[in-house]
Order: structure tokens, then C-alpha cells, then sequence
């Protein structure tokens, strides 16, 4: 795709201001960094964040059948969500792989939202249009009439503060509607860093007013905030054990295998007769059944200064045991750490393993997730 | 930006300030940004022989590994520690202190058929 026909989000020129180098990131014209992905990296674990991440799809639903059909495709019981309530959840695939990770925000009972991967939007559009059957809802594909920025940092809180006493109230994993002005700004206190922070959406028309206000001194010498790219964006999340589609999950790649256990109702569909079974579910519950699966997703911490990069093969001796998803020089813990799926016994048994980084090997250890300490 | 008018530039990114007998080379700022953050530099040792198109070592980034190669034959005579401790010298000053190695060599002649400082930053601008 050239240039010129890549979606461009409404803060696309406010990158350009700030310097940004653009990548082309799932058809949207986004910013990688702003000059050093390791400084915005170090920036938002220590001052505040701003990350547009606009490209990301947000699909409306309302309707009777509503909170049914998601049900129906989300992994996690949607059922039980109260307004105010964000949760993580998979879409899954009839054998139990990942069309992709999602958060579901309970707008009304009858009336919900999802963001999703930007890569996996039209995908998910239409496995939704395919399993809809004859549920009476509307959804509503709003990703272009919004936008979505994360505010993110251990200072991320306080700046919010100034304009809100009730944002810094919000637990995690939880919203709450505002009105700036004439904006209104649907806040969560949820995000992709590890660290505390926010998740705003509004309409796109006024979006860069409304965060102008926030934003002011962003990128100056003594201000709070600084631009953070994609490539920041990547490597806070690895550092904080948090999937990445395409990388930890896939079509392929069933979430238990990922560890994200936490997001799966398995027993969905037996307890309250409002709620049906979910996609994917008659295949995860056959993996639990067969003792678990084959592989699994673990951290690792590796020797050197190389980083590990996804696809490079995890041995044990010179066996190989599984392989790289995720890779990087941990910038925070300035030592190359890595997430790879290995095979269970490996993960379970933690011996001495290696990574095969082309022309040399290099000893790595499973160690627990995250790689930091963090807010999640 | 524009480049050092000394040196030859490769297609592969690479400048080469001959003086005399001797070619140091590194990359240039154009290949640096691309790169994003270098994190690890690895060099061959001094010493090395390397023939013209052979690489002299690789730098790695946040985002991607790539090789550096020697666009003239030569015999690796210093290699740039500090540049080994201290990646972030290729982003910082990629034409100065971010350079990689100082060949010894017979015939600095072939540089002349890589682009000058011009012909290159026509083709790859530094925004």
C-alpha cells in the first residue's frame, strides 16, 4: 500500500509536529517513534505516555440480542458485565484458535463496545456478520467516527487528575463517560504498558481540541508527557507479559496455550439459561480434557546482549523445544528477555535451554511473566 | 542532513573515508534512523581479512539485524570498542563517533564507483 492510500488518523499531522518517523502499520500511516524508541520507552516508565492508538477498531453493538451474540463469540462471559465494565476476552475460531484478543466496555445492558487488533478488524467483521444468525442487534463499526488515545505512566494519574477527581477513583478494568466541554470522552483505566494509565475515546471530529488541552506541553523540555510510537508501544508490553496477535496468539495458537486462561468461561453456557456456549468452546474444553495443551507460552530471560526475535528456536542440548513469539533487549531490565511457546514438559520442568540465534547459541531460563513488576 | 562530502556512500548504506591507505567505514544517519535504536554492535577482529562485498561485522536494532559489509578488500585494522559498548554512538553520531572499523587497504580505487555524498542524499533523504 502507498502512502497516500494508508488511513491516516486524526492526530496524524500532531505525529508529524512531534517528528515522527511513520510506518505503515495495518493499512493506517502510523508512528513508529519520534526519535528513539528506547527513550519513549524509558519516558513512559517513569513520567507519562501519550500513544495514539486511533487505528485500533472499535465495533458498536446495541440491540435485544446484543450482549447474546458476544457472548456467543467472546470467550469471557459477557453476561455479569455491569456497566462500567471492561473486559479482556478472545474471539475464537470452531477449533479454539484466536481471530483475535479484544476488550468488550459494557456501555448499557443492551449496549456494548469492542476495540480490536486494526489488523484483524475486517476479519472480525465478518465472522461477526457470518455467526450473527438471526440475533436481533446492530453493529456498528465506529473505528473512523472515533478516536483512541492511551495516556500511560507512573505519572499518567496525576495529569488526569487536574481535569477529573473521579478518573484517578476508577479501579482497573473499569470506565467511566465525561464531558470536556462539549467532547464526551469515555475513559478506562486500562492500557498495553504495564504501567497505570487511561484508554480514552471520543469523536474524532473534535479529538485533537479535546487532547490539545492534555497535551499542550507534550514533547517540551520540563513537560510530563511525551509522544510514544509503536515501537515503544511493543516493547513496554513484552516487558509486561502482554500478548501480542500474531505473535502469542494466532488462528493457530489456542489461548491456553498463551497462559490466558483467566480470559476463558470454559464452563459458559451451563449455569444461567440466558447464556449460550461461545465459539471455540467445544475445542478448548477438548484440550483441558486431554490433560492440558502440548505447549506453553513462557517467559524467558537470555544470556547476552542480542535480542530474540520471533521464530528462533528454543533448545534443550540439542533438541529443539519450542520457539521465540516475542523478543527484545529489555530496555527496563537492560538484558535480552524473550516469550516463546515450548513444549509443556519444558515450561513445567524449567530445565537449562538455549536460544538459537542463527550463527550462535545462547543460554535463556524460564522465568515468571511479567518481566516486571507492574500495575496489570 | 546532508552527508560528509569525504566519503563514498553504498547502496547498502555504508560511508567510506579513505585517507590514504586507510578506509574507515560505518553507516550513515539515513541507515541509523531506519534502524532505530542500535543495541548491539559485533565486529569482526583486527586482523580479518575481508574481500570487497564480505562483511565486516553486524549492528542490531529494536527492530531488525542487519550486516555491514566492505565495499573494498582490506584488512580489519581497528575496530571502534567504544561504538561495541556504547550502540547508541550510531544513532548519535553515526559519521563521527558511531564508526565501526578502519580497514588497511592495497587499492582504495573501487570507491570511486560508489555514490558521492550528493548522489546519495538525493536518494535517501534525512527528514
Amino acid at each position: 500500500m502507498t502512502t497516500a492510500t494508508l488511513h491516516k488518523t486524526v492526530f496524524h499531522g500532531l505525529h508529524l509536529e512531534h517528528g515522527a518517523r511513520m510506518t505503515d502499520f495495518a493499512g493506517w500511516d502510523m508512528p513508529l517513534t519520534y526519535g528513539s524508541i528506547l527513550d519513549e520507552h524509558r519516558w513512559c516508565r517513569s513520567a507519562a505516555g501519550f500513544f495514539d492508538v486511533s487505528h485500533m477498531g472499535r465495533l458498536h453493538f446495541s440491540g435485544r440480542h446484543a450482549r447474546r451474540f458476544l457472548d456467543k463469540v467472546c470467550t469471557r462471559g459477557i453476561l455479569g458485565m455491569q456497566r462500567g465494565m471492561v473486559r479482556y476476552s478472545l474471539v475464537c475460531n470452531e477449533q479454539g484458535g484466536c481471530h483475535d484478543d479484544v476488550l468488550v466496555y459494557c456501555l448499557e445492558e443492551d449496549e456494548y463496545l469492542m476495540v480490536c487488533n486494526a489488523s484483524n478488524r475486517a476479519k472480525l467483521v465478518k465472522h461477526f456478520e457470518t455467526q450473527r444468525a438471526d440475533l436481533a442487534f446492530k453493529m456498528e463499526d465506529r473505528t473512523e467516527s472515533t478516536a483512541m488515545v492511551a495516556l500511560q505512566g507512573p505519572k499518567a494519574m496525576d495529569l488526569i487528575g487536574r481535569f477529573s477527581k473521579e478518573i484517578p477513583a476508577l479501579k482497573r478494568y473499569r470506565f467511566t463517560e465525561k464531558s470536556l466541554m462539549v467532547v464526551k470522552l469515555l475513559v478506562s483505566r486500562t492500557g498495553y504498558t504495564g504501567e497505570d494509565g487511561v484508554e480514552i475515546i471520543l469523536g474524532a471530529s473534535m479529538a485533537k481540541l479535546a487532547m490539545g488541552m492534555f497535551l499542550k506541553d507534550m514533547g517540551k523540555a520540563d513537560g510530563v508527557v511525551k509522544p510514544c510510537g509503536l515501537g515503544a508501544r511493543d516493547s513496554l508490553r513484552l516487558e509486561a507479559g502482554m500478548p501480542l496477535y500474531g505473535h502469542e496468539i494466532s488462528e493457530t495458537i489456542d489461548p491456553l496455550t498463551a497462559g490466558l486462561d483467566f480470559a476463558i468461561k470454559l464452563d459458559k453456557g451451563t449455569g444461567d439459561e440466558r447464556e449460550g456456549r461461545f465459539i471455540g468452546q467445544d475445542a478448548l474444553q477438548a484440550i483441558v480434557a486431554a490433560g492440558g495443551p502440548k505447549r506453553k507460552l513462557v517467559g524467558l530471560l537470555v544470556e547476552g546482549r542480542r535480542s530474540p526475535r520471533q521464530g528462533m528456536k528454543v533448545m534443550e542440548g540439542d533438541r529443539v523445544v519450542g520457539e521465540v513469539t516475542s523478543g527484545c533487549l529489555s530496555p527496563t531490565l537492560d538484558r535480552p528477555i524473550a516469550m516463546a511457546i515450548v513444549e509443556r514438559a519444558v515450561a513445567e520442568g524449567k530445565p537449562a535451554l538455549s536460544v538459537d540465534l542463527g550463527r550462535e547459541r545462547v543460554g535463556a531460563a524460564i522465568t515468571p511473566m511479567p518481566f516486571l513488576k507492574t500495575v496489570r | 542532513m546532508s552527508s560528509p562530502s569525504t566519503c563514498r556512500f553504498s547502496d547498502s548504506h555504508e560511508w567510506f573515508l579513505a585517507q590514504g591507505q586507510e578506509v574507515t567505514l560505518g553507516i550513515t544517519q539515513f541507515a541509523a534512523n531506519e534502524l532505530t535504536d542500535v543495541t548491539y554492535v559485533q565486529l569482526k577482529p583486527v586482523g580479518t581479512a575481508v574481500k570487497a562485498g564480505e562483511t565486516v561485522g553486524e549492528v542490531e536494532s529494536v527492530k531488525t539485524t542487519s550486516e555491514i559489509y566492505a565495499a573494498v578488500a582490506g584488512t580489519i585494522a581497528a575496530v571502534n570498542d567504544a561504538a561495541v559498548k556504547d550502540p547508541s554512538l550510531l544513532n548519535s553520531d553515526p559519521f563521527g563517533k558511531g564508526w565501526l572499523v578502519k580497514l588497511q587497504v592495497a587499492d582504495a580505487s573501487p570507491l570511486a564507483k560508489l555514490m558521492d555524498a550528493a548522489t546519495y542524499d538525493s536518494k535517501h533523504a534525512v527528514h
